[in-house]
């Protein structure tokens, strides 16, 4: 018998490494569903919740009755449906767009960086788009272009020259992660020093406006941010999506990862642009939302997996998901006036980081 | 054996016995101003197994490197058919390979197939049968699950081979792959590389400290001194005791143990001799 058991060990021993291998980088579908239910549940939610209680099943009415062929009557009033779609919808698909754009981008930051610290304002993104805001809001720079109002435009402008600048710098340096972070901080630092002197200059109703730009909010008018968004979205969501495995490849440093036959200079360089636009595109439409970034991909990374593979895509639905959620609370919190957004996703951000930097102290030790 | 993992080395074996698997032509690599490695030749035979010994420094790394692409060389370094090597000829075992964080060991063998991937980076089923197939024979089939960063020192550098065994390349590059690994565990890792040489026509250029397993293992040596080639030929020929004593600074000799050479520090001379415990 111990001759007729020996196929049989060797094949489910064969199955077993097969079946492993296609367990590896598996894009969990489980996951993915229940993020797509949450990004739903969380839709639906913030469409109903605010001064003009909407019920959910004119709601869900008057969405199928968008959709092309399909007849449903919504029994909401022209009114009500005058809120949900020029209010209520541009302003949560905005919310989604912006915290996936923000969830990815960091996820690629982090994986680009292979820093856990790393978010998408690394480079400076942050500060140039502050700075640019500040000069169109404070001292009526016009750089309005075509559909592009003169505030995002101006932020876009200088979140991409922040950012040039950081990658400028570290090419002299030889573009290794660590001598773009420190290009980064020196960009950062200067653009902070010189939009702190210029909001200084502005007189205090002006100075109200900007520091509200910088804390982040998702005021809507029409479908307008959205559209300006969009196009961003795709694209870049596209290269970083396609570019998720390479980051898994740079997790075993550049040498290596060269050895496998990944060029990491050109890769990096690729995820960087993608994801610096992508953030530059969703900071000029709503201000320097903060922590969504950070927080989202290490959310994914603990719960679900530590794949870039996995953690780029569900960083999007997780991102989309929270900043939706978060925003109902800036919407209805303090009703009607409106706290900044970036302000709540601060506020539970920084603890959520603390415990998970907790928890990753006593696993490590 | 798998047919999977030897469809990429046929043609090693079917080629003319005269061309090497990789040939190095005066290459000479320089940091900042100083020149490390100096003009070194070397041809490696198809399935053979060519072991680069020498003192710390001698550049017995920088020329690896410089063979897989990772540091800036002048002369040739060439396949048997003349091409540069990429990443899907060559495959590297690095000296301290880095363990990611929450990756898995399917994870990690299924890395080595990125040479071989199109443009949207997407591993086909083709791809992840050969990783399967390679943990199989490996037997890490057990290991298939686990965290790479929680295998112990031996552990990992099976997986190591078995990732650069999925990549598919013809020829395996070395770089003292056993140096952090204890006595048991080198001879197991190399006993393990010597084995896919025969079993699957692999040829094998290792960079190696143990003198003694180099003589084991090796079919030729090259002895490295200050970035130049001093000795060249089988073990027998390069572990001379004047030699080896000279080139690494310190009294060595060679000792023929069970038909194997055996390369032992010389003994101590004390100028006083112990005092005994009373």
């Amino acid at each position: 018998m111990a001759d007729a058991s020996l196929p049989t060990t060797a094949l489910t021993d064969a199955d077993a490494a097969h079946s492993a291998v296609r367990r590896a980088f598996g894009m969990s579908i489980g996951a993915a569903v229940v993020g797509v239910v949450v990004l739903v549940a969380v839709g639906l939610f913030s469409a109903t919740s605010g001064a003009a209680g909407l019920p959910v099943k004119g709601v869900l009415g008057a969405l199928f009755d968008w959709v092309p062929l399909i007849g449903v009557d919504s029994s909401l009033s022209t009114t009500q449906e005058n809120i949900l779609f020029e209010i209520r919808l541009p302003r949560l698909v905005l919310g989604m767009l912006v915290g996936g754009s923000l969830g990815v981008a960091g996820a690629s930051y982090q994986g680009v960086f292979r820093n856990p610290l790393a978010d998408p304002y690394l480079l400076g993104v942050s500060a140039g788009a502050g700075f640019g805001a500040v000069l169109a809001l404070g001292f009526g720079l016009d750089l309005s272009w075509g559909p592009f109002d003169t505030v995002p435009a101006a932020a876009f402008a200088g979140a991409l020259v922040a950012v040039l600048a950081s990658m400028a710098i570290a090419r002299g340096g030889g573009a290794s992660p660590a001598t773009l972070l420190l290009g980064g901080v020196a960009m950062a630092a200067l653009f902070s020093a010189a939009q702190t002197y210029a909001i200084q200059q502005l007189n205090e109703t002006r100075a109200r406006e900007v520091l509200s730009w910088l804390f982040g909010q998702l005021n809507t008018t029409g479908w307008k941010q959205v559209g300006l968004l969009l196009p961003y979205v795709v694209v870049c969501g596209v290269v970083l999506f396609i570019h998720r495995r390479h980051l898994d490849v740079l997790r075993v440093g550049d040498d290596e990862a060269r050895s496998l036959g990944l060029d990491p200079a050109r890769s990096r360089l690729v995820v960087i642009v993608a994801a610096s636009l992508l953030t530059a595109a969703a900071v000029s439409v709503s201000g320097l939302i903060a922590f969504v970034g950070l927080v989202v991909p290490h959310i994914v990374r603990l719960l679900i997996s530590h794949s870039y593979r996995v953690i780029v895509p569900l960083s999007a639905l997780v991102g989309a998901a929270f900043l939706a959620f978060v925003d109902i609370g800036a919407r209805t919190l303090l009703a009607p006036s409106e706290l900044p957004v970036g302000v709540i996703t601060a506020f539970v951000g920084a603890p959520f980081f603390a415990v998970v930097l907790w928890r990753d102290r006593w696993s490590t030790t | 054996m798998s047919s999977v993992l030897t469809a990429s080395t046929q043609g090693s074996e079917s080629a003319v016995r005269s061309a090497p698997a990789l040939s190095c032509r005066d290459v000479r690599v320089s940091f900042r101003d100083q020149e490390v490695v100096c003009g070194v030749n070397l041809e490696l035979d198809a399935g053979h197994w060519l072991g680069i010994i020498g003192p710390n420094g001698a550049g017995k790394s920088t020329l690896l490197r410089s063979i897989v692409g990772l540091a800036d060389y002048s002369g040739a370094i060439a396949l048997g058919d003349g091409r540069v090597p990429g990443a899907a000829d060559i495959a590297l075992v690095p000296q301290s390979p880095i363990m990611p964080k929450g990756m898995t060991v399917a994870e990690y063998v299924l890395l080595g197939r990125t040479a071989h991937l199109g443009w949207l980076a997407r591993e086909s089923r083709a791809d992840r049968e050969i990783a399967s197939s390679v943990l199989h024979r490996l037997e890490l089939t057990a290991f298939a699950d686990r965290f790479v960063s929680t295998l112990s020192g031996g552990e990992a550098q099976q997986v190591v081979v078995a990732r650069a065994l999925a990549q598919q390349c013809p020829v395996l590059l070395l770089d003292e792959p056993t140096s952090a690994l204890d006595l048991g565990h080198q001879v197991s890792v190399l006993e393990l590389v010597d084995d896919l040489r025969r079993t699957e026509g692999l040829s094998v250029l290792a960079a190696m400290h143990d003198l003694s397993a180099a003589a084991r293992f090796a079919d030729r040596l090259i002895l490295i001194d200050h970035g130049r080639i001093v000795a060249e030929g089988r073990p027998a020929a390069v572990l001379q005791p004047d030699l080896l004593s000279a080139v690494y600074g310190t009294p060595l000799t060679v000792q023929p143990i069970d038909g194997e050479l055996v390369v032992l520090p010389e003994p101590r001379r004390r100028t006083k001799p112990p005092k005994e415990a009373p």
